[in-house]
């Protein structure tokens, strides 16, 4: 992509709010009354910060407007692989935002908190039951953080035993970049294995790998390859028999809600991702949540606070009460308010839709998949049942016509659905990962067949009307070199 | 009751579509014996009604305590507008800007927000978010040793009087890369950190040195030796603040000779909720110098193909989808909603908003003060200035007298002395513009009768 001169700039769909800044104005009925602090010269601030002098109607219509520009779920289909785009209840929206919830200070006393610790103390125990798990803590502020909780247990697992070799953590090459990053976080070195062509783990290059330096294992199922890993017993079996931990990346709960618990299998820590499976909305890049689940042995390391109960009361469980804990993860206990829509959700749906929701996401996607392959599209693992979700490779496409997964990715946008995830996982070319949900309807599916249906035949005979797509958005295809060469990270005044 | 659409004769085309005879069939890689039975531990599902009902008894059994408690989490004003945009549909239930061209909304409120919070700084740059202050402050210490290139120690100077829970969170964090952390005691009569308690590190190795401005006891640090002393000895610089001080106090870009290294700080005061502890978000800026060690998104303006102005996510090859096991921060999913309610919060209330609400906050804590300075057995702990909180001693356990508040509808402040028992009893207090006179006349009255009552035995 070659770089545009700037002469040739034209303006933005919307302005910047400091464009719309003009010295003097304000939003008159927010403003509290003008009281004189003292403050020593010294520490004082010289020169006002630049900030937007807008008024309440600028600000409200600016950021109304910038609002339409985006595709979301309540907008469009939005099959966004491993992410879990499915419909977010507005009710789990609103009874979480009541005004007692939102006023409620972290810090302020149980007595005047039994009604949020309650509905905390239900949202464990109802983890716990879907999971399999013996104890679980809310904490952790997304997966990442849950993952790092995990893999730091596993650490305090093995230290209290008196065992300081276990540096290595074993992650399939399929798993989520996160895997491997957290893994470096916790201090591990990471070994990272195969998988076959099938899309199950190389039993053999574990088998290889796996030693009394294994800490644990960090695996992703379904995979990332949308398969279910076949040889879960096996590979419990390798990894328990050498020492070492299992660790379960439920990014992908969706897909097995109500038909495998992790607990059952043998895992020994999971993490779940609470805005994916549980409808916490994922507010154009978080909040999240990554709540914890472990087995027995994890208990006492499980980071802090957890809900306590005694009696009918409900208390914080804290450093007095887990002495060896991993400790505390964030200034709080986490992301409260996800967690309250979490618990609201999971009290909407209900012991059956839980299990309807594994059913029907995994029933979405294998329709899915199976039109796919009626309309002569290139499955990557044909062999295989979707789970909740399955990919593509459009690497004939790539190498008859030139155009990429990214050109009908970004096609896709003129049809009016956002993308699938392109090019993770790493290792199948050209991919499209494509998740449905169980929240879509039928129509909605069949509309977005027949789009990729009509980029394929645009691509054999206008192959050029694909590379320059988008066409009907705000900005065309944008010049990620030019971003990353010439900087430009916050507005600046014309000189 | 799950959101799920399908009628029976949907099922049944889909299902001849796949070419099997049942749902079940479709899960036949499983392996039978890892089946699970059924959930019987989820109770029933309940509808909306029944959820809402259940939900609000369950607020009103928290109540709506007058709130006195700061600690970390400030009550303030938020303008009705700033939530009822944040939770439109089109930005709630967004994710990840992965695409750029239907995502220009987040990506421009993104580059709005860096922008703020750069000029909130007076530091170069910023980025999109991460999850909190706490765990903020942990990755600017994992930060600062990828970024001191001249120091091998992984040493770093942790006041004693930082967020207790920010210092738990830190280590809990860092200390499994081989951070260490060296404590830096406080004057026990001002409040502010030692200075002199600096010389015995003297000609160490020391790979950073955090400030936070105000303290946890609300106290004003003499920010500018600080800085000056971390950078004399080689260390950089961080600043944890609080962004609502930062309308009348020295940004970090400006403390000492050349301002700090890496500024971060918990962001809910600017628009977001206390609910209970979160969702809220920590805010990071830094030198241009630093910026590809900085973990998190970071959004940039660039042009498209037709030479139009757009929005990205860049500087990727930082981040953990790219890097993998050698990126910056495992950080993925941060606090975008939370930012963005920030952004908005910030339009609307603008410098003059925001320093109104800094003024009025401070003042109103110093008016709380003065009013319980008549209670007997309530002493001002420190003597340095503060902010908008102020530690108070008193002459017996803060536990018995926080319930006697609690009691009469009082969220009565923070017990420091679980986490300082150094100082004997010890009591956190903190109002906001949020507070009127009447309110701070309240809790005086509350306070003084609490202290009246025999003690609990």
């Amino acid at each position: 992509m070659t770089s545009t001169p700037i002469s040739a700039v034209v303006a933005p769909r919307e302005p910047t709010i400091f464009d719309l800044s003009r010295p003097g104005r304000c939003a008159q009925a927010q403003l509290p009354p003008a009281l004189a602090a003292d403050i020593p010269a010294a520490l004082r601030r010289r020169r006002r910060p630049l900030l937007p002098e807008v008024s309440e109607l600028q600000a409200v219509r600016h950021y109304t407007r910038l609002s339409q520009l985006n595709f979301s779920i309540d907008t469009h289909f939005y099959p966004l692989g491993s992410c879990t785009m499915k419909y977010n209840p507005r009710g789990c929206n609103q009874y979480a935002m009541l005004p007692e919830f939102l006023g409620r200070h972290p810090l302020a006393p149980a007595v005047q908190g039994q009604g949020y610790l309650a509905c905390m103390h239900e949202l464990q125990e109802m983890l716990k039951e879907v999971t399999g798990m013996q104890g679980v803590s809310l904490t952790p502020m997304a997966g990442a953080q849950g993952e790092f909780a995990g893999v730091a247990m596993i650490r305090a697992y093995h230290h209290a035993r008196g065992d300081f070799e276990r540096t290595e953590v074993i992650v399939p090459e399929a798993a989520h970049g996160t895997n491997p990053a957290t893994a470096t976080m916790c201090g591990m070195k990471v070994i990272e294995i195969p998988c076959n062509a099938d899309g199950d783990c190389d039993i053999e290059a574990l088998r290889k790998v796996v030693g009394p330096r294994t800490a644990g294992i960090m695996l992703t199922n379904p995979s990332t390859l949308g398969v279910f890993e076949r040889h879960i017993a096996e590979l419990r079996a390798l990894v328990h028999d050498a020492g070492g931990l299992l660790y379960y990346d439920g990014a992908n709960l969706n897909a097995i809600l109500g038909k495998v618990r992790p607990g059952d299998m043998g895992f020994d820590v999971i993490h779940m991702n609470l805005h994916k499976t549980f409808s916490t909305p994922h507010g154009g890049g978080g909040p999240g949540a990554g709540a914890v689940g472990v087995a027995a042995r994890l208990l006492p390391y499980l980071p802090i606070p957890v809900v306590g109960r005694e009696g009918d009361k409900y208390r914080y469980l804290e450093e007095r009460d887990l002495p060896q804990s991993i400790g505390r993860l964030s200034g709080f206990m986490g992301n409260a308010g996800v967690l309250l829509r979490a618990y609201i959700y999971m009290r909407m749906i209900g012991r059956e839709g839980m299990q309807r929701i594994g059913e029907y996401a995994t029933l979405n996607a294998n329709y899915l998949q199976a039109r796919f392959r009626q309309e002569g599209f290139e499955l990557a693992y044909p062999s295989r049942r979707a789970t909740h979700e399955f990919i593509l490779t459009m690497k004939h496409s790539a190498r008859d016509l030139g155009v990429t997964a990214m050109d009908f990715a970004k096609r896709l946008l003129d049809f009016g659905y956002h993308a699938p995830t392109t090019y993770f996982p790493l290792l199948v070319p050209e991919c499209l990962l494509i998740e449905p949900t169980e929240t879509e309807a039928k129509e909605a599916l069949d509309g977005f067949v027949g789009a990729m249906v009509a980029i394929k035949k645009e691509a054999a005979v206008d192959a050029a009307r694909l590379k320059g797509a988008p066409h009907t958005l705000p900005v065309r295809r944008l010049d990620d070199v030019r971003a990353a060469k010439q900087l430009d990270l916050i507005w600046k005044p014309a000189a | 009751m799950a959101f799920i659409p399908h009628t029976a004769d949907d099922v049944r085309e889909m299902l001849d579509t796949i070419g099997v005879a049942s749902i079940e069939q479709l899960f036949d890689e499983i392996p039978a014996a890892l089946r699970a039975g059924p959930l019987t531990g989820i109770p029933a599902a309940l509808s909306e009604m029944q959820i809402g009902r259940l939900m609000s008894e369950r607020a009103a059994r928290d109540g709506r305590p007058l709130n006195f408690i700061g600690a970390g989490a400030y009550e303030h004003h938020i303008p009705a507008a700033v939530w009822a945009i944040t939770t439109r549909g089109e930005i709630y239930t967004a994710y990840t800007p992965y695409q750029a061209e239907a995502s220009q909304g987040t990506l421009q409120t993104i580059y709005e927000y860096q922008t703020m919070i750069a000029n909130l700084t007076a530091m170069e740059v910023s980025n999109a978010s991460l999850y909190d202050g706490a765990s903020g402050l942990a990755e600017a210490c994992l930060m600062a040793v990828r970024a001191n290139r001249r120091s091998k120690a992984a040493r770093i100077l942790m006041p004693r009087a930082v967020n207790p829970t920010y210092r738990k969170c830190v280590e809990a964090i860092a200390s499994n890369q081989g951070l260490i952390f060296e404590e830096v005691p406080f004057d026990p009569a001002t409040g502010q950190t030692a200075l002199d308690a600096l010389a015995r590190f003297e000609g160490e190795d020391i790979t950073a040195i955090v400030i936070q401005q105000p303290n946890f006891f609300g106290v004003l640090e003499d920010v500018d030796s600080l800085t000056e002393w971390g950078h004399a000895h080689g260390a950089l610089v961080i600043a944890a603040v609080n962004p609502t001080s930062l309308a009348l106090l020295k940004p970090p870009g400006e403390w000492g000779a050349k301002g700090v290294d890496i500024a971060v700080g918990e962001g809910q005061p600017l628009g977001v909720p206390l609910c209970s502890g979160g969702p809220y978000f920590g805010f990071m800026a830094t030198r241009m110098e630093h910026v590809r060690q900085m973990p998190g998104r970071i959004v940039g303006r660039t042009l498209d193909l037709d030479g139009r102005p757009g929005f990205t996510l860049t500087l990727q090859a930082r981040e953990q989808h790219i890097r993998r096991g050698k990126a910056t921060s495992n950080i993925c999913t941060n606090q975008g909603l939370l930012m963005t309610a920030a952004t908005i919060y910030l339009a609307i209330v603008g410098p003059e908003g925001l320093e109104r609400v800094a003024s009025a906050s401070m003042v109103r804590t110093t008016e709380l003060a003065s009013a319980v300075s008549t209670i007997p057995g309530v002493h001002a702990a420190f003597s340095a200035p503060h902010f908008h909180e102020v530690l108070l001693r008193l002459d017996r356990p803060v536990g018995p007298v926080l319930d006697e508040l609690a009691a009469q509808g009082i969220a009565g402040g923070y017990d420091a002395s679980r986490d300082y028992p150094e100082l004997g009893p010890v009591l956190l207090v903190c109002a906001t513009e949020t507070k009127t006179c009447d309110d701070i006349e309240t809790y005086a009255k509350a306070l003084a009768a609490a202290l009246g009552a025999p003690r609990a035995t």
